[in-house]
Order: C-alpha cells, then sequence, then structure tokens
C-alpha cells in the first residue's frame, strides 16, 4: 500500500512512506489542480481588471504586475522593496511590538485563565471586572493610550497587549472548565493535593485550548497593532501602508497589506507548531483516529 | 417524573451560606472595588492611572450629555455603520460558505484565496478600499463587511463539517433529496455555528467601525467632515482635550457593544432553541 | 503479594442508613433514601440497578466525591462520613476506576502508573517506575510503557487504570461501570483479567453494572438495587467457587442464579423505564 520506504517494524509505516503515499494520492485528486486554478482566477481577474481593461475603479488600483515588479526591484520607485533596508526595519518595528505585547499577555493570561478556571471564588471576585471591560473594543482604547502612558511605543504596546491577554485569558479559563472532571476527581484519589492536581492535571490538560487561545491572540495582536500603528505611530508596517496612501505611493501599500499577511499567517503557524510539539500525546492520539 | 421529595421530611435547606458567597452580591463587591481603586489612583496621581479621570468625572460629565441629541446621533451612526457592514458579510458570508462546505470543487478552488487574504487585518484594506471605492461610506462599510465575513465564514464552515455523518445516512435512508437535506439538516445543524460565527463577528466589527471613524476624525487616509460617530466621538475628545469624554465615548461604545452581543445571542437562541442543553 | 493475599481483613465497609439528597431546577430530589449495607473485606461485591437509580451516587459518596445528608459509612470501623462529617476525603485507600476511563492522556502508561505513590511522596521517582513496571509486567502490558492513553486498545487503557489504582496498595477498588464502553469480546477478557488481578491481591471491589452475567461472574454477592431512590432490594449469594474461569457461564448454578437475578431486577427495570429517568 504505501510507497517508498517498506515498514520500519511490524505494523509501523515510517514517517516518509506515508507522507509519499499521501503526497501521491494527493497529487491524483483534483483538489491541488483546483486550488491552482482558484489561485490564478483571482490574481488573473485582479489583473485584468485594474492593469490590462482599466475597469472602473479598478483603474487606481496597483495591479499585481506593478506591485511585483516594485515589490522585487532592487532599485525602487518608491524606495520600498524586498532589496531596501527599510522595508525589514518596518517589518521589524512590527514583529517587535507584537512579541513583547504577546510575552506579555501570555505571561499575565495564562496564569489569570488558569485561576479564573480553577478557583471558584477568584472568578467571582475577579471576573465581573473583567467582563466588564471587555466589551468595549480594544481600539476605543487609543485616545486614552496615548494619554495615560508617555512616549511612541507604550500605547502601541499596551493596546496590542490588551487585545492578546483577553483572547488568551478567556481561552485559557475556557480550557480549564473543559477538564473532564474525572481527571481530577481521579488524581485525589490517588493522593495528590489541591497544588498537584493543579501541576500534574489542570495545566496539561488546559493546553489544548491554551494554544487555540494563543493562536488567536497572535492574530488579535496584529489586528489590533496595525490599527494602532495606522492612527498613531511611527515606523511599522500599519504606519507605512498609511503613509503610502498619504504620499500617494499605490504600489507600497499593496506591499504592506501583504507582508503584513504573510508575517501574521507565520507566527499563527508557529505557535501551533509549539502547541504540537509541547503536546505529543495529541498529535499521535489524532493521528491515530482516536479522538478523545 | 423524578422522585422530587413533597411529603418527606422538610429537606435541608442549601446549607445557610453567608451571603458573601452568592455570586451577584461579589460581582458587585468586585466592581466597586474597581471603582474605588479606580477613584483613588487617579486623584493621587499615581502612574499611569493618574492620567485618566477618576469615575466621579466621568459621570458628571456623561450626565449632561445624555440628553445631548448629538450625543444619541453617535450612537445610531455606530449602529448604522455596524448594522449594515455586519448585514452584508452574513448575506454573502453564509452563502459562500455553506457553498465551501457541501460541494468540495467550490471549496478547493475559493480556499486558497479565501485563506491568504484572511491574515491580512481589516483596517489594512483602509487605504485600498478609499482608493477603489467612491464614497468613504462605501469604503468604510467595505472594511467592516471584511472584518466579519471571514469570521463567519470560517465558523460556517466548521459547522457545516460537524454534522454528524448519521444524520445525512438517516435522511437518505428515508428517501430525502438533495434539496431536502439541505434544507433539513445542513441549515439547521450549521445554524449554531452561525450564531457563534456572528457573537464573535460582531465584536470585530465594533472595532472595525470605532477604528475607522476615529482614522476618519484623526487625519491620516480618511480625510472629511463627514463621518461622526462614537469612534469620531473619543478622537474628537481627544483632540479637544475633554478628557472625561473620552471615558464616556469608551463607555458608550461598551454599552452599544454588549447590547449588540446580547441581541445576537438572544436572536441565535430563538432561532435555534434546541441548542440550549444543559 | 503473598501477604496481601492472605491479610483480607482490611476494605470492610459498613453502610447504614445513607441518604444522599440533591438539589436541581426542579427542586430536591433524593437520589438515595436508607441505605444499608455491609460489604465485607476482601470480597467482589456487585451493585446492581436499573439506569440512574443512584449506585453511581452511592460510590461517589463512599469515594468522597459528593457528601450525604445522612446516614453514616465507615471503612473497618473508621467514619469516612456521617453527622458531623458530611463528605469524606478522596483517597488512595479507595481508588476509582472511572467509566469513560481517567487516566491522564499526557503522560504516559507507565508515568499515569507511578502517579500515586510519587505525588503522595511513598516512593521516589526511580522506585515508583520500578514498581510500576514490575506490576504492569504481571498485568500482561508489557510493552505499552512508554506509549500514550491515547495510543493503546481501550481494553488495554482499562487494565492500565486498574493497575494504576493497584499501585497504591488500596483496600478498596471502585468500579463504576468500568467496561461497559468495551465490546463483549474484550469485556470477556477483561473479566478473566480482573479476576486474575483480584486473586493475586485481594482486594474488595465495589463494582456498579448494568451487566447481569458479568455480575454474577464476577461476585461473591450481588445486591440488587431499587429505581431511584436507591436501596438493595435483594442481595444474592453467588455460590459458585473461586477460582473461576468461563466454563462457569453455562453451569446449572449459574443458570438459576441468573434467573432469580433478572426476576428481581425486571420489576425495577420497568419501573425506571415507565418513570423515563435520564441519568443522573
Amino acid at each position: 500500500m504505501a510507497e517508498g520506504k517498506p515498514a520500519t517494524s511490524a505494523g509501523e509505516i515510517g514517517a516518509w512512506a506515508m507522507f509519499m503515499y499521501r503526497y501521491s494520492k494527493a497529487l491524483r485528486s483534483p483538489t491541488p489542480y483546483l486550488m491552482l486554478a482558484g489561485f490564478a482566477l483571482f490574481f488573473g481577474a485582479w489583473f485584468l481588471l485594474s492593469e490590462v481593461f482599466r475597469f472602473w475603479r479598478f483603474a487606481s488600483l496597483p495591479g499585481p504586475r506593478q506591485v511585483l515588479i516594485e515589490w522585487f526591484n532592487p532599485n525602487p520607485v518608491y524606495g520600498m522593496s524586498l532589496y531596501t533596508p527599510d522595508y525589514y526595519m518596518h517589518i521589524w518595528m512590527s514583529l517587535r511590538r507584537v512579541l513583547i505585547a504577546f510575552a506579555i499577555a501570555t505571561g499575565l493570561g495564562v496564569p489569570f485563565g488558569l485561576f479564573l478556571g480553577w478557583s471558584k471564588v477568584y472568578r467571582e471576585f475577579t471576573f465581573p471586572v473583567f467582563e466588564t471591560l471587555r466589551p468595549i473594543p480594544v481600539l476605543a482604547w487609543v485616545p486614552l493610550a496615548i494619554v495615560m502612558f508617555r512616549g511612541d511605543e507604550t500605547p502601541v504596546i499596551f493596546l496590542t497587549t490588551l487585545a492578546s491577554f483577553y483572547a488568551t485569558a478567556l481561552n485559557t479559563m475556557l480550557g480549564v472548565q473543559s477538564i473532564d472532571p474525572s481527571f481530577p476527581r481521579a488524581a485525589a484519589c490517588l493522593g495528590a493535593s489541591k497544588w498537584q492536581i493543579f501541576r500534574h492535571i489542570i495545566v496539561p490538560g488546559a493546553l489544548p485550548f491554551i494554544f487555540t487561545g494563543l493562536q488567536i491572540s497572535v492574530g488579535v495582536a496584529w489586528f489590533s497593532l496595525v490599527a494602532a500603528e495606522m492612527v498613531s505611530g511611527e515606523y511599522g508596517l500599519g504606519y507605512l501602508i498609511n503613509s503610502s496612501y498619504v504620499n500617494v505611493q499605490y504600489p507600497v501599500i499593496l506591499i504592506g497589506m501583504i507582508s503584513v499577511g504573510i508575517v501574521g499567517y507565520a507566527s499563527s503557524a508557529l505557535v501551533r507548531l509549539a502547541g504540537d510539539y509541547m503536546m505529543q500525546w495529541r498529535v499521535r492520539e489524532l493521528a491515530l483516529g482516536e479522538g478523545r | 417524573m423524578s422522585a422530587v421529595v413533597a411529603t418527606a421530611p422538610q429537606p435541608r435547606p442549601r446549607a445557610a451560606q453567608s451571603i458573601w458567597h452568592h455570586h451577584l452580591v461579589r460581582a458587585v463587591i468586585s466592581i466597586a472595588v474597581f471603582l474605588v481603586l479606580w477613584e483613588l489612583g487617579a486623584r493621587f496621581k499615581l502612574p499611569w492611572v493618574g492620567q485618566v479621570p477618576p469615575p466621579t468625572v466621568v459621570f458628571n460629565t456623561w450626565l449632561p450629555l445624555l440628553q445631548d441629541p448629538g450625543y444619541w446621533y453617535s450612537w445610531v451612526q455606530s449602529s448604522r455603520r455596524v448594522l449594515s457592514g455586519f448585514i452584508a458579510a452574513m448575506i454573502i458570508g453564509i452563502p459562500f460558505g455553506l457553498a465551501m462546505a457541501t460541494s468540495r470543487m467550490f471549496h478547493d478552488i475559493s480556499f486558497p484565496v479565501f485563506e491568504i487574504l484572511r491574515p491580512i487585518p481589516p483596517l489594512a484594506w483602509v487605504p485600498a478600499a478609499i482608493i477603489f471605492w467612491p464614497t468613504q461610506e462605501l469604503s468604510i462599510g467595505f472594511v467592516i463587511f471584511l472584518g466579519a465575513i471571514f469570521t463567519i465564514m470560517l465558523n460556517v464552515i466548521g459547522g457545516a463539517r460537524s454534522i454528524d455523518v448519521r444524520f445525512f445516512q438517516a435522511a437518505r435512508s428515508m428517501g430525502s433529496s438533495n434539496w431536502d437535506i439541505f434544507r433539513r439538516i445542513i441549515l439547521p445543524g450549521v445554524l449554531p455555528s452561525i450564531v457563534v460565527g456572528c457573537e464573535v463577528g460582531i465584536g470585530i466589527t465594533w472595532n472595525v467601525v470605532v477604528a475607522a471613524e476615529m482614522i476618519s476624525g484623526g487625519g491620516g487616509a480618511i480625510q472629511s467632515s463627514a463621518g461622526g460617530g462614537l469612534g469620531f466621538f473619543i478622537w474628537n475628545s481627544y483632540i479637544g482635550f475633554s478628557y472625561p469624554q473620552i471615558v464616556v465615548g469608551m463607555i458608550s461604545i461598551g454599552i452599544a457593544g454588549y447590547i449588540s452581543s446580547a441581541i445576537i445571542r438572544k436572536l441565535g437562541q430563538t432561532i435555534t432553541p434546541w441548542a440550549r442543553t444543559r | 503479594m503473598n501477604a496481601r493475599a492472605q491479610a483480607a481483613t482490611k476494605g470492610a465497609i459498613r453502610i447504614q442508613n445513607v441518604d444522599k439528597v440533591y438539589y436541581a431546577r426542579e427542586g430536591a430530589v433524593q437520589a438515595v433514601s436508607d441505605c444499608s449495607l455491609d460489604i465485607r473485606a476482601g470480597e467482589i461485591c456487585m451493585i446492581v440497578g436499573p439506569s440512574g437509580c443512584g449506585k453511581t451516587t452511592l460510590l461517589n459518596a463512599i469515594a468522597g466525591f459528593h457528601d450525604i445528608t445522612g446516614g453514616a459509612i465507615h471503612l473497618d470501623g473508621e467514619l469516612l462520613c456521617g453527622p458531623g462529617k458530611p463528605q469524606a476525603e478522596p483517597g488512595p485507600d479507595r481508588v476509582v476506576v472511572f467509566q469513560n476511563g481517567a487516566l491522564f492522556p499526557w503522560k504516559t502508561n507507565l508515568e499515569n502508573v507511578a502517579f500515586g505513590p510519587v505525588v503522595q511522596g511513598k516512593l521516589g521517582k526511580a522506585e515508583a517506575r520500578d514498581k510500576a513496571l514490575g506490576l504492569m509486567a504481571d498485568a500482561g502490558l508489557s510493552g505499552t510503557e512508554h506509549n500514550y492513553p491515547g495510543e493503546v486498545s481501550s481494553g488495554t487503557r482499562r487494565r492500565v487504570e486498574i493497575v494504576r489504582a493497584l499501585m497504591n496498595d488500596p483496600k478498596v477498588l471502585l468500579l463504576d461501570e468500568p467496561f461497559r464502553a468495551l465490546d463483549s469480546l474484550t469485556k470477556s477478557v477483561m473479566h478473566e483479567a480482573l479476576l486474575e488481578i483480584y486473586y493475586k491481591n485481594k482486594v474488595t471491589i465495589f463494582f456498579i453494572t448494568h451487566d447481569l452475567e458479568e455480575a454474577i461472574f464476577l461476585g461473591h454477592r450481588v445486591a440488587i438495587m431499587t429505581t431511584r431512590p436507591c436501596k438493595p432490594k435483594k442481595i444474592l449469594e453467588v455460590d459458585i467457587p473461586h477460582p473461576r474461569n468461563y466454563g462457569v457461564l453455562t453451569s446449572p448454578r449459574f443458570r438459576s442464579l441468573m434467573e432469580e437475578t433478572v426476576n428481581a431486577v425486571h420489576e425495577e427495570a420497568v419501573k425506571a423505564f415507565e418513570a423515563g429517568e435520564k441519568e443522573m
């Protein structure tokens, strides 16, 4: 059944053989070709509408060819391409802010969420305030953040941290609450103290939800960061997008947008990979098709 | 039905718990403590908190505003934007999502584009939207639309996928046609996920609306005198150094956002009464 | 191990006039009413009854997962819960094996088994590991030590959970329909495995089940409970001698015991069906 290397031991199929099997199976299905077709449709339509036919408002939009040429241009017309150091500086500024915010939000949010889920007393005294502040959209905090915090960086980082914190804390709490009550009971039977239950059962048990929360938190962080940068900031991809509009450098707008998308996606994927690494047991469980 | 004790000796009432154990009392206490700390922190000029107007001042600023029609008009404008953008997202997103979930071919064609566009934060689209759309309202509407649609679509797809395959099998064995299956199995099965998607989506929508309104007031991408709305109100207060009004605005938006989420939840419960199992 | 097998004087449970009322949305529900049962040290006592009748409530009370509202439960003469102490503390002298399994998915089978003594501080990590390896080998689980529970079959998981419980030298093993989710082929193998383990360890076993065949095959005594509120209706002595094997199933004595049990249970089952009890 498996192509490539033979089984490595009785009943076990090597990972490489599995990969080759799935890969060849995928190539035989219509899926990858349809995906390519989808890509082509999208870019083709964009190209035709904006550069070839110059249809209606599409005429003012830069087309994919323009954007790509500019992006890969060693000597870009508007000063921003893969070859200019400024480009990477903007990316780094945004990335740095997200990293700091994410670290703080995770460091505060995970313990906070764990306690919220674990202790009824803590929850009843703390959750109301949390829930009352949550409906206020993070971006509504922008002016207040500028007033509260001196400097240019701190308000932006504060806003991003706030958004991430909500997502992380909430998902962590849900994670604790989703743990099958048999587990802490079993641990109690086996003689574990409350803290041991927390350490051995609650924390690992909530980990899947925590990592889902972290992925959401990264996405939310980018969302808030770009917005905050557009409103009040210097440097950064959000700022780049905004200023290139103001300075009528339209292809750079799209370069900025695409870059944000890529970096945002990569950071989410990294978090997911980290989660998979930390939760080997779950990966194996899911791979065997036994969901529990 | 269950062996409810009727005539047996009165069961011991819940062990008389002290009033401090009741969750509502605790909620009130925690919020009160929060307000007190805020007040003290603001008055004593603690770092950060010291810059924020204390709750008493905020409240006093708020009272006269309640009688100002301009204030309520801001509510109307923001709500209008949220509503129209959100409804547009639902009208397009739900059918699209259903199509992606039911037709393998449709899914394969649209999925890559969907996944590429999704990571781009909605607000990054603002300048591109302004270039493209003839009016500012349309551009803001477009951005709002984008903000909500990805969430809604994701939830629709997830919801359709999680419908137990045995429902389909049962329906087929009872002779249902494809259309029947769509109407009676898929649609109701997806409804709870749509509701969840809308609850999350509305939060994103408010974020986008507020940001767009602030940007319109703050210069940068959008320049115009039209605009208004609660986000604009906040930004304007900031520019005009009326800091207590900033907080008033924030709380107002929070309330508006909460009300809209609650409305969606209520609607969701009416549409999907079965989803409310313990 | 040998001393354990001889000294079957530990683990006698005395349940006296136990009441349990809990407060649900509909009002007060009497789950257990005036229930008295004596479980002898070292015996396998099977608890049989219709769904939702309160058997699990009884087990939970013994285990210490919730309180009782009346009566008392003693273990070897010591008060577990009763007047002045409504809830027992869960502990390694009464370990529970759960219906849907509660092996910690994020620990390997070996880590699971060694968990009890390590967290109690009774054994160092290395010693616990060695003891665990030994017990697992005894139970025929060699080779699965370093797998995660999600990777092995449900029958294997059950055995690991039982071994995990036994690591703590408990006085009582509380089993809440542990084999319910297994197919009948695996179940029959598990029965023999459980009996083997029992013959080596002679713990008291409190075993809740729906399966009448299982009850008579395994038990020294079978207690048939009424529908909610739960109370022993009839207690059967299963006088088929131990050690037993599957040949027992077709013996005439077995069949007559089945007849008695079925008649006793059926009446209660019909009552429960008509009352439309939801699983508690």
